[in-house]
């Protein structure tokens, strides 16, 4: 067995290179009481490799990559590396080995300045001023540009996430976790980070990349290993599977195809916002900028953009969270409502599903009944004389539950103790059986597994096909792609024109997301001038 | 002049347990934990370090009752706020609670009781430079203790990695966990050096404050402590201004009273805590961005294993 040979290699700049795995784990089993979240899983890592972990929401990706790293030990099971059995005390013993993770929720502290976060992710055996030079040198190195001095809360997301794999790198690691890299990033940002990616592995290191967007597993990895209810199902080449494949082995069966109905009709308008412009409630809020769209019945327009562009504000602009001077700048149903709270203008007809699950869309520690409550006193029958109707609030739970599939353990639990997907559910369901002449939800599927994401994608489209207007608000183009007629882009607080999701490329939308305009022919002619 | 020299020298000596007691809450707020038992753990601390006093004769070993005592409070603090989890402000409040109770029990059979107060350093060539000499060095040693103080813990949170860290345990404990920091280990330590400074401060008042014991005697300066903190804006620099604010206020006082002028005494000692809700005012308006607190203050973290 080559795995057990000692194959120390110092090949020119001390990289691992041999004939066994850098890293591989053997019946790897992490227990949290009788839950399995990591069932005796085998995974090889080796050098000069972008290996992918894929799997859905509670799959065990993250469970397993945080045992690598040492941030929880195993219940059972070995990791060798380079051949040689460990046992990580913590994340900076798994660093110093030469170990580096990216986190997907950025491990960065806001009021600290980058040179400060960065020195924070090393062991501190250099000076701050030696640090400083060097961050500045491999930033440089790899075109990752920061600046040094600035507050993280000054920065962007893309910003920040440089600062991460900077911070990774300037450890010299072996091998690189990264943990949803692309999730927040514009395309034309993702294919720069491919870069650094591909030239990282080109010297000889090994990457375990964690993504949910297939398309790029195989466009950039060469092996994939799937993990489904904490095991592993199977190690592949991606470059060989396709998408509907390797979602196949993720899911444990087929995924729904999402369809729209055939010859779905559009109708009078619905959504009608008049150049909404609204100055920012926070200190760094974005302000909106003469914002205009009609949306019609039957019709799904889709808002893309990087988040922190003004989604947050036009979200609460829309549903009454924040109200506007001029009546006349949102007509919904024909009526100014500008000036309207929510439940007014949930009384006309809309419904709203806000990007936050937790705190936002739902009370955490409220049951589901009580939640159903909260949106549908004032127009769906719920209150009599001022009296909650116990037993109507919990027929739309267990409606919601019924229609959506929401998996749960009682009749009646607290918000808080649904999974993601399965609470993502019940929201956009319990809006949806109001039966919403215009509903307006941000990042729908965000954080949410293929299968929960193809139940509200489709039911999304059920609605519009039933006659109402829809406004999806998303970060993925893939799926806006799959749902929406029409698509738009916010950029600084501006709506561009919505393209028709025929004609919305990537590439279109990832230059509107980079704040560039598409003028192709009139920029010609300036150039001609 | 010598009106004003003696003001000033009032001022310090008022100032001192505050600025003591405000240095240590800064360091445990700058590592995210809001402990509110301040007043609680000087009033033990001035009641054991005016025992140890008395046992002793020493000043010094009082001193060291007083530290020692402070500690012990503020480590019931931890077992409960960090151990356990439970609510900062609730356990915080228990923890004042305790200490006042507390005290009057140790100080009880010393109620009566005098010592000998700390002596005033006499430091030759630094004690006779004109003005500052008689200010800084002609004072008892805390005052110049306190000063030393302040500077170090700025110099721990800004220029070392040491300090670098327990601020970032303070803005995000869930990134510093990540990271492998050992986040509740490292507030425990930044509750017990506050414990500490507490105690100390409250041994301040009978050891050279006044040379006698009475339960209650650090009557609210505990709570000014903490305005103190949030009033400098969690900034050592500010802290050092903030405290012979307050300390003035508190001696201006004393003399408007002397002298019969008709401010009510209840309004001057309101002044910390209208200047403080000032201050928050200001910084609210003035703010850029970021968060002058520190961003995780108050909040309770348990680390997953």
């Amino acid at each position: 067995m080559p795995a057990h040979q000692p194959m120390l290699d110092p090949t020119t700049n001390g990289l691992y290179s041999g004939e066994s795995p850098l890293l591989r784990t053997i019946g790897l089993t992490k227990r949290y009481g009788d839950f399995l979240a990591n069932d005796a899983i085998d995974i090889d890592i080796w050098p000069t490799e972008i290996h992918a972990l894929l799997g859905e929401n509670g799959a065990g990706k993250s469970t397993l990559v945080k045992a690598i790293y040492g941030l929880i030990q195993p219940s059972a099971g070995e990791i060798f590396w380079k051949s040689q059995p460990i046992v990580l005390s913590g994340p900076s013993e798994a660093r110093s080995r030469g170990i580096g993770m990216v986190f997907q929720h950025f491990s960065l502290f806001d009021n600290l300045t980058v040179a400060e976060n960065v020195a924070l992710g090393l062991d501190g055996r250099e000076s701050f001023k030696d640090m400083s030079a060097r961050l500045e040198q491999v930033s440089k190195t790899y075109g990752l540009p920061l600046d040094p001095k600035r507050e993280v809360w000054q920065l962007s997301v893309g910003e920040r996430q440089r600062i991460e794999i900077v911070r990774a790198l300037m450890q010299d690691p072996q091998f690189l976790i990264l943990d949803e890299p692309t999730a927040v990033l514009t395309p034309q940002e993702a294919d720069q980070l491919f870069i650094v990616l591909e030239r990282l592995k080109a010297e000889g290191r090994a990457i375990l990349y964690i993504s949910h967007k297939l398309e790029e597993v195989k466009r950039l990895c060469d092996t994939a290993t799937i993990l489904r209810g904490g095991k592993k199902v199977e190690t592949c080449n991606p470059r060989l599977e396709t998408a509907a494949s390797l979602a196949r082995m993720m899911v444990g069966g087929e995924i729904k195809q999402v369809k729209a109905a055939a010859g779905r009709q559009t109708t009078v308008p619905r959504l009608v916002v008049n150049d909404l412009s609204l100055a920012p409630a926070e200190p760094h809020g974005v302000r909106l900028e003469h914002i205009s769209f009609e949306l019609k019945g039957g019709e799904i327009l889709g808002i893309a953009g990087v988040a922190g562009n003004g989604q947050d504000e036009l979200f609460a602009a829309l549903s009454g969270e924040r109200l506007s001077k001029d009546p006349g700048t949102i007509v919904i149903e024909g009526l100014a409502a500008g000036h309207l709270s929510i439940t007014q203008r949930r009384k006309l007809g809309a419904a709203f599903v806000p990007e936050e699950r937790l705190g936002h869309g739902t009370a955490p520690r409220m049951k589901l009944s009580e939640n159903a409550l909260l949106t549908g006193h004032a127009a769906s029958g719920m209150v009599h004389h001022g009296f909650i109707d116990t037993a109507a609030t919990l027929k739309t739970v267990d409606r919601a539950t019924e229609t959506f599939d929401v998996r749960k353990a009682k009749r009646d639990p607290e918000a808080a103790s649904l999974s993601g997907g399965n609470l993502q559910k019940f929201i956009v369901g319990r809006e949806i059986l109001r039966n919403p002449a215009v509903l307006v939800v941000s990042q729908p599927t965000w954080g949410v597994d293929a299968g929960a994401a193809a139940v509200i994608r489709q039911a999304l489209l059920d609605l519009a096909t039933a006659g109402a207007a829809v406004l999806v608000t998303s970060q993925d183009l893939d799926e806006l792609a799959e749902i929406a007629d029409r698509i738009a882009v916010m950029f600084h607080g501006h709506l561009s024109a919505p393209l028709a999701t025929s004609e919305a490329t990537r590439e279109k939308l990832g230059l509107l997301m980079g704040g560039s305009t598409l003028e192709p022919k009139e920029a010609a002619h300036a150039v001609g001038a | 002049m010598e009106l004003v020299e003696a003001i000033i020298l009032a001022v310090l000596a008022a100032s001192t347990p505050l600025l003591i007691a405000a240095a240590g809450e800064l360091v445990t707020e700058r590592s995210g934990v809001l402990n509110l038992g301040v007043e609680g753990m000087m009033i033990v601390g001035a009641a054991c370090g005016f025992a140890g006093a008395w046992l002793t004769g020493s000043i010094f070993i009082g001193a060291l009752f007083g530290i020692v005592a402070g500690t012990m409070m503020s480590l019931v603090f931890a077992l409960m706020a960090l151990g356990l989890a439970v609510n900062q402000v609730a356990t915080g409040l228990a923890l004042t609670i305790l200490g006042v109770g507390l005290s009057g029990l140790i100080g009880a059979g010393f109620v009566g009781e005098r010592i000998t107060p700390a002596l005033h350093l006499y430091i030759p060539g630094l004690t006779e430079i004109p003005l500052v000499g008689r200010v800084l060095f002609g004072e008892d040693a805390f005052v110049c203790f306190s000063l030393a103080l302040v500077v170090g813990v700025w110099w721990f949170l800004y220029r070392t990695r040491q300090g670098l860290i327990l601020r970032a345990c303070g803005d995000n404990h869930v990134s510093a966990h990540a990271l492998g920091y050992p986040v509740l280990r490292i507030r425990t330590i930044a509750v017990m050096f506050g414990g500490a400074c507490a105690g100390l401060a409250g041994a301040y008042l009978p050891l050279a404050y006044t040379p006698f014991f009475i339960p209650g005697m650090t009557a609210g300066r505990g709570w000014i402590a903490l305005a103190l903190v949030v009033f400098s804006s969690w900034r050592p620099g500010r802290l050092v201004v903030g405290a012979y604010l307050f300390g003035a206020v508190t001696i201006l006082q004393l003399h408007a009273q002397g002298w019969g002028v008709g401010v009510p005494s209840q309004f001057m000692s309101a002044l910390p805590y209208l200047a403080t809700v000032f201050v928050l005012v200001l910084l609210s308006r003035a703010r850029t961005g970021g968060s002058t607190a520190p961003a995780a203050l108050g909040t309770v973290f348990v680390p997953d294993r």
